[in-house]
Formats: C-alpha cells, structure tokens, sequence
C-alpha cells in the first residue's frame, strides 16, 4: 500500500472498506521500521510475530472496536506479559514481565495491533532520550537534532510512521516536550485519571502515562479506552465524561516570558493568542507567581521518589546490579538520597512539598478566573545532539514550563503549532484544571481547525 | 547553605548502595553541588503555616472489597480451608 492513513478515522474506514487489510498496514509499518530504524534508534524490540497474529484476528472481524486496527508501539517502561522490556537501562536489559501494563491490557482489548518497544532516557530520566543505555534516539525530523525526552522513542516511532500511536510516560514534561519537538499532539493526563499499574515507577507523586498521536480526535478515542479505574492503582478514579462549555475564557501567565525563552517560540505563543481571540476566545494575562520555583521544587521531589524507586533495583529480583545503572541514573539517586538524608530532609524535601503546595494555590486562584491556561512546552525549539549534555542543570532547565503540570496534578495537552525558521517543529501546550481533558480537547481542536493543521510525517 | 565535600558524596553513595569510581566521584561533586545549590533557592519562599502537599488526588483510604476467593469455600469452624501449598512428609 501506498500511502498509510495518519488518523485512526481513515484508517477504520479503508479497513472497513477493503482498502487495505490489517497485515497490509503491518507490513507498511515494518517496511518502514526496517528502512529507518537503524539511523534513528527508535525500537529497542519489534514484535513482528506478534502484530502479524494481531492483524490476521482484527481483519476477520468487523473492526467495531475503538482502536481495531490501529498500530500502536510502547514506550520500553510498559510491562508487556513474555516481551522484552529494559526501561532504556541495561539492569533490564534480558526483563522478561510475567505481565503487562493495564493501559497495554485496555489498548489491545480495544483492538490494537502492538508492533514493538520503544526507545528511552533509561528510567524515563532525560529531556533528550540522549540518557538511554541503548544509544540516543534521533529526530526523524532532522537526525543532528533531538526527539527530545524522556519518551524520545514514542515522538520518533509517530512522527517517522513507524507506528499511528504510541504510549510514553510524562514526570516533568517526557511526553509533551518530546510530542512538541516531532510535530505531535502529546497528553499528559490529570495524575489519577489512567493507571499506572505495569508502568515502571519513577517518581510516584508525579509519573502519569502520556499519548502520542497525530490528531487531537484520535488522542480524545485514546484517552477514552485508556481512563478509568483498575483495582491496582488506588489513585484513579471514573469520572463521567463533562459537558462542555460554549463560552472559554483563556489566561497566559506573565511569569513566562522569562530570560532564556526563545524568541521564536515567544512570538508563537502571541500567534496562538491572535488566533484563539480571532476565533471570539478571550485571552487575558494572568499571574502564577511561583513560576520560577517550579524546576527547583521539581528537582527535590523527582530525585527523591527515584532514589527510593530505583531502590528495589538490586540485582537480585530483576536483571543486574546496581553497577549497571546509566550515569544519570546514579545522579538522581545520590541527589535523592542527599535530599532525604539525615539533616536535609526539613531544608529540602518538606520545603518542596510546601512550596508545591503554594504553587498549587497560584493555579487553583487561576481557574477561578480561566478555563485553562497556554503555555510554551519547551522554552526552545528542538536542539543538538549534545548540546546540552555536559551541564545537568541545563538540562533541567528545559523542564522549566512542563513540571507544572505534573506538580499540580492537572492535565495539559501539547499541540504541534508551526515549524521554526530552521524546519524544526514548535508548538504549545494547554493546561486545565484537574480531570478537564475534553474540554482541552475542544480547544485544541478548535485551534486545529483555524489554522487549517494537516497531520504530517517526517519520514 | 551546606556545600557538599568529597566525603559527602561517598556516604550518600553508600546510603545510596552505589559503588562509585573515583573519577566518578570527581564528576558528581561539583555538578551536585551546583543542583543543590539551585534548588537551595526555595528557602527565600515564605512557607509559614503551609500544609505540605505529598500527592494531588485528595483521595484517602482507598480500599477495595475485602473477598476471599477459596476453591469452594469450604469453612473450617473461623477459618478458610484452601489447598496445600507445601506437600507433607507422609504423602
């Protein structure tokens, strides 16, 4: 086949309508795995045998499931039952899981076809996928450049068409900064809203599981079949789905506008405005005055959980020991251990959760007066391999718009926007109150349609 | 502010389990003195009277049915009985 469909929609409808089959879609799929993988580093493990007996199953059906047909490729933290799975770490690099993820378990029931595991900062620790013991991931965009990360396989697999959807995680910012540098629509959902059961932990307070898609439709057809409760992860809850309002009322904070915020991307956020106040949208400045704390208070917290996280990996329940952690890995678990230490644990970890408290009060008083809020994802567009690699803390910094969401627990979705003056893709993201993702959906798509955005691959 | 030495970063190792080598010791010194450092910044915020929030949910107690699933559930005066798990020296 030719040209393969770029929204779950078109996709049914060619199945349904003879098109092309199941196992021809897989077979397009894996000719492109096959002809880019190698440059890219985007699979880690392609489950071909697996897709194939998938596919042959979903085209003797009448293809009525939400998500019949559609390829689908996880990020290597999603325990998946007999297949391979390393967290990006060489600890885990023979794991076997003797189970899988429910958001697996849910995807797959919905008719899903899993063609593979994907690529990562090991232990979701990176906003490069430069940080994964199986080499660094690079954009299919422009391979000199980063996926970014930590879900750096994911925005690869979507973005060069190697799969239609892929599932990563987001702590900080690992599924929406990676979905911004490919030119995808990425979610972080509200903490609470999917299981996280058969997801590899990484900082508990935090870690929610992130879509990758195409389209904003296709994230609201994910998000459906992936929410709700399980009976293993006791932080999520149902909820019926909301009406949704007629009339939105949208704020950007003053305290965005920072040193270090690229020009290019600043000048996208006031395009994005424009476009949402031509659409009858009132957009209005707002204030979130702890903005500047947000990676400081992120970077007590997230090092803290890792480091108790990361203490069951002592090579004797799973793969090798400690030694076989990746530098960064060890990085975060000295700085966890630090934080927590005797002495320590009042001047940095409880003051981190009282200033989170303060920064979850700035937006609570935000959406007394706002439906949601826009916001860049990365404070630049997409940059070079190992350019931010010597420095940690530069790193860090480029987590700087993402970790708040994370920190107050609320959804936000990231949207592709536009391409910078040098071809890389930029976007924003949009931030609403806890368990307001359709909401968010309705006004990414209305901003889709405005700008007349056509889903594209890189690849 | 604290500033880490050299002998701090070898005991939060050990409390870590992570046998570090010395030229790895050399890099975390000074990188994790400058993370702490930064993050440090928080004490200029005025967190007096200030609940510290440890997760988001507001959910407590989550609890699930408490059930007992035994092959045909048999009772034995208060108890469950359920298969052997370990076989007896007389069998």
């Amino acid at each position: 086949m030719n040209n393969i469909p770029l929204t779950i929609k078109e996709t049914q409808e060619g199945l349904k309508a003879k098109k092309f089959s199941a196992v021809e879609l897989v077979d397009s799929y894996l000719a492109q795995i096959n002809k880019y993988n190698k440059e890219f580093n985007i699979f880690l493990t392609v489950t071909e045998e697996q897709a194939y007996k998938k596919a042959k199953e979903i085209d003797r059906s009448n293809f009525q499931s939400p998500l019949s047909g559609v390829v689908v490729s996880y990020k290597d933290i999603f325990l998946t039952k007999d297949v391979r799975t390393t967290a990006g770490s060489k600890i885990l690099e023979s794991y076997i899981p003797p189970y899988s993820a429910t958001s697996v378990n849910r995807i797959e029931a919905a008719g899903a076809i899993p063609i593979g595991k994907l690529n990562c900062d090991a232990f979701a620790h990176g906003s490069s996928g430069e940080n994964s013991d199986f080499g660094v991931t690079k954009n299919p965009w422009n391979k000199e450049y980063v996926t970014g990360g930590s879900s750096s396989g994911p925005a690869g697999a979507v973005s060069a068409n190697m799969s239609l959807v892929s599932l990563g995680s987001d702590t900080g910012g690992s599924t929406r900064q990676p979905a911004n540098f490919c030119n995808l629509v990425g979610l972080k959902p509200t903490y609470g809203a999917i299981s996280r059961y058969g997801v590899i932990a990484m900082s508990s307070s935090l870690d929610t599981v992130g879509t990758f898609t195409h389209t904003v439709g296709d994230m609201e057809i994910m998000y459906d079949v992936l929410r709700g409760e399980d009976g293993f992860d006791g932080n999520v809850k149902n909820f019926v789905k909301p009406e949704i309002k007629k009339r939105f009322k949208l704020g950007i904070a003053k305290e965005y506008f920072i040193d270090g915020l690229d020009a290019e991307v600043e000048k996208m956020i006031f395009e994005v405005k424009k476009t949402y106040e031509k659409m009858g949208i009132e957009v209005v400045e707002i204030s979130l005055p702890h903005t500047k704390y947000m990676v400081p208070v992120y970077y007590i917290i997230q090092p803290a959980e890792v480091s108790s996280n990361l203490g069951r990996f002592d090579g004797i329940r799973y793969g090798n020991n400690r030694n076989s952690f990746g530098e960064e890995a060890k990085r975060r678990i000295m700085l966890g251990s630090y934080i927590l230490s005797a002495g320590y644990y009042d001047e940095y970890y409880e003051k981190a959760m009282k200033v989170r408290t303060k920064i979850i009060n700035d937006f609570d008083e935000a959406f007394k007066t706002v439906d949601a809020i826009i916001s860049p994802v990365s404070p630049t567009p997409p940059f070079k391999l190992g350019e931010n690699t010597k420095d940690p803390l530069k790193m860090y910094l480029e987590d700087v718009y993402t970790t708040t969401a994370n920190l107050v627990g609320i959804p936000s979705l990231a949207l592709p926007s536009t391409f910078s003056t040098s071809g890389l893709p930029i976007g924003f993201q949009i931030m609403g109150p806890r368990f307001s993702e359709h909401a968010l959906f309705e006004l990414g798509r209305k901003y889709h349609q405005e700008i007349d955005y056509k889903p594209k691959i890189a690849l | 502010m604290a500033r880490l030495t050299k002998k701090d970063v070898i005991h939060v190792a050990e409390l870590s389990n992570l046998k570090l080598t010395d030229s790895e010791i050399k890099k975390f010194l000074p990188q994790l003195t400058k993370i702490v450092e930064f993050v440090g910044s928080l004490t200029e915020v005025n967190t007096e009277n200030i609940e510290p929030t440890s997760q988001t949910t507001g959910l407590i107690n989550v609890t699930r049915e408490d059930k007992v699933i035994s092959e045909n559930m048999l009772t034995h005066e208060d108890y469950f009985k359920v298969k052997a798990i370990f076989q007896g020296k007389d069998k």
